[in-house]
């Protein structure tokens, strides 16, 4: 797809930039809860992902939003629009799902035009915006053809342009490349980096269970499990400063040691560890990620036996037992990798060490 | 790693599974055709057999019939006679209205029921899908009795109207006219075109509706633009099926006993068995069967142009 510039014409949310709002949003069928009381704020012009595992609310949350489920409790707002009561067709929001929903019977162009005729758009300017939604996802081309004629990722950039057509409040991307290969994933996610570039007044709420594409395209992960927000921040934030230990395993893999703390620092079989975050309290769990821990002597030097090695090409992955828990280290290819078994030293600087918040509770 | 000594596993001289087994390797090409040809031939003739018992004779004997005149001569004279009878006429145009009346009225009945069964969520939505099945099966006097109960001259849509006034009789008398063959017909067939309606609604990806309801679009535009284009197909199936059953039904129209209601069917007994005219009854037959056949075929010829 193509980098096309910004016109007067096009589909811009700029004028209207609207962020979206959960305000003890609880949604429940029967007796299971499928999304319980959830409080978060998407501000304009935002790129908020919902990272979680199936089952965890995430894009119930989303379709909250859309008005496809009815919360139990709990309000949504679209800038300071309460919808939570509005049918879906008034909400004005685009929504892009994982298998495009192309309507199969539609070219291309009426594919996107769809919107602009149901909103009863005038007529003379229906053409300028379809095409100028084409140009902006590279479809222009395409525009004579009927979905069956294209390929994944081409439905997906029309499901897009048929989506920005109507100049939506917010976009709504419910797990938007998880029918696509790896290699279209990656180009379509630099294409959606791209297009929020050109549209940067428009929120976007971004349901996918990828932690890459989450860490990639959002501004902030909300971070969610069994039907509940267990943390929100940066992507920076989470994986760096984790709040729980759900969150540190999720977004990125981690080690998870338990150490004990004492006098503002923790230890672990004897040994001191200088670490980073919340060190009160008698125990606790530090998170260290696996590519920066090191093999050998250095800060916080821990030694134990090897118990797992895999070599990964550019990288060996040595996994050493610690006073009966287990230390990962992802370190570049070795030249002379350890045997299982053999002695070795692991060490991590304290500013990679972080002790997560007793309790998780979660980040302001 | 193999042996260097090792050999090649040999490769297995494929079987000719089109004439049964190895055997026929070693027969020369031309024989061997030849034999699975006879084969073939041998296998078709007892359905062959069968079908030209049990319906091509009696058919082709229909049609002999039809050309013979009471002199015992081959002639297209009982057309020109039947053709040129008011009786016949009236017939074939009783028949034709009320076919597509019936057959219109299904369609709109049908995708208005089926959507609302596959669309709108309603407690007992399963269960009424699954009657539908049921009552594919049920026989249409059945469906013309209960109508006679409800709406016949002494029904109980009249019973309550003579109870709550005092009249002698009701205002309800359209059961023996072809309004009420045409609400029996359209009651009775309507499922046959649920049936693929439904099916064809349950391969309709949801998300095209939610999707669509995002962009805007109130469900009466959904329906229109989006579910009435996927459903065409599966609605030309029930269409054409119905209009066919229709054009032939002939236990709906005597179970109302409508008197003037008279369709080819209806003709066609009326002059075989009421007035031993064999040849015109054949006649009437014959064209009967020419309209069915050549609708469906025009049937096939629309929908494989569509793509159905």
């Amino acid at each position: 797809m193509s980098a096309p510039a910004m016109t007067a014409a096009a589909p811009a949310a700029g004028t209207r930039a609207s962020g979206i709002r959960f305000e003890g949003v609880s949604v429940a069928y029967g007796d299971t809860v499928v999304l319980d009381s959830l409080d978060l704020t998407v501000e304009p012009g935002e790129v908020m992902a919902l990272l979680g595992p199936s089952g965890s609310g995430k894009t119930t949350a989303l379709r909250a939003v859309a008005g496809f489920v009815t919360p139990a409790s709990g309000r949504v707002f679209i800038g300071d629009r309460d919808v939570t009561g509005l049918p879906p067709y008034k909400r004005g929001v685009g929504m892009v799902v994982q298998q495009y929903a192309l309507f199969p019977h539609m070219k291309v162009e009426d594919n996107v035009a769809f919107g602009l005729k149901a909103q009863k758009a005038p007529r003379g300017e229906i053409g300028g915006r379809v095409a100028e939604a084409l140009r902006m996802t590279g479809m222009d081309a395409y525009a004579g053809r009927y979905p069956r004629e294209l390929s994944g990722g081409q439905q997906q950039r029309v499901a897009i342009a048929r989506a920005l057509a109507i100049q939506p409040d917010v976009l709504l991307l419910d797990e938007p490349l998880s029918a696509l290969d790896a290699q279209l994933r990656a180009g379509m996610l630099a294409e959606l980096a791209r297009l929020h570039r050109e549209l940067p007044d428009l929120s976007i709420l971004y349901v996918t269970h990828d932690q890459v594409e989450a860490l990639t395209l959002a501004d902030r992960i909300a971070v969610m499990d069994k039907a509940r927000l267990r943390d929100c921040g940066t992507p920076q934030e989470l994986y760096r400063r984790p709040a729980t230990e759900f969150t540190a395993s999720f977004v990125g893999n981690a080690n998870l040691l338990r150490v004990a703390v004492a006098d503002g620092a923790a230890s672990l079989d004897g040994t001191r560890l200088e670490v980073s975050g919340d060190v009160t309290g008698t125990e606790g769990t530090l998170c260290v990620r696996p590519h920066l821990v090191g093999l050998g002597d250095g800060p916080n030097a821990l030694r134990g036996a090897v118990t797992g090695l895999q070599w990964r090409g550019s990288s060996h992955r040595v996994t050493v037992a610690v006073a009966g828990q287990e230390v990962t280290a992802e370190v570049r290819e070795l030249r002379t990798p350890p045997g299982l078994g053999d002695e070795v030293t692991v060490h991590f600087a304290a500013e990679d060490a972080h002790l997560l918040p007793q309790g998780g509770a979660l980040r302001g | 790693m193999a042996d260097a000594t090792t050999t090649e596993p040999r490769l297995r001289q494929p079987r000719d599974t089109a004439t049964g087994g190895s055997w026929a390797g070693k027969m020369p090409g031309a024989k061997r055709r030849g034999r699975g040809r006879t084969q073939a031939w041998l296998w078709a003739l007892p359905p062959v057999a069968v079908l030209a018992l049990v319906f091509l004779y009696p058919l082709a004997l229909v049609i002999q019939q039809s050309f013979t005149t009471d002199m015992g001569e081959t002639s297209a004279e009982p057309y020109s006679e039947v053709f040129a009878s008011q009786a016949f006429r009236d017939a074939l145009g009783t028949t034709v209205w009320l076919a597509v009346g019936s057959t219109i009225g299904c369609l709109v009945l049908g995708f208005v029921l089926a959507t609302i069964v596959a669309f709108v969520p309603f407690p007992g939505s399963r269960a009424v899908a699954k009657f539908i099945d049921v009552f594919l099966s049920f026989p249409s006097f059945l469906i013309t009795l209960a109508l006679l109960f409800i709406y016949g001259t002494v029904g109980m849509a009249n019973g309550i109207w003579t109870d709550a006034t005092g009249a002698s009789a009701g205002p309800i008398d359209f059961l023996t006219t072809p309004w009420g063959v045409l609400l029996a017909e359209v009651t009775f067939f309507t499922p046959f075109v649920m049936r693929p309606l439904l099916a064809a609604f349950s391969q309709l990806d949801t998300a095209q509706l939610e999707v669509a309801s995002s962009l805007g679009a109130r469900p009466l535009r959904i329906i229109r633009q989006i579910i009435l284009p996927e459903a065409l197909p599966a609605l030309g199936a029930g269409g054409a099926l119905v209009l066919v059953m229709t054009l032939n039904e002939f236990g709906i129209v005597l179970f109302t006993g409508a008197k003037d209601v008279t369709t080819l069917p209806m003709l066609v007994y009326s002059k075989a068995i009421l007035e031993s005219d064999y040849t015109a009854a054949c006649v009437v037959a014959v064209v009967n069967i020419a309209i069915s056949v050549g609708l469906y075929s025009l049937y096939r010829v629309v929908s494989r142009r569509a793509g159905a």
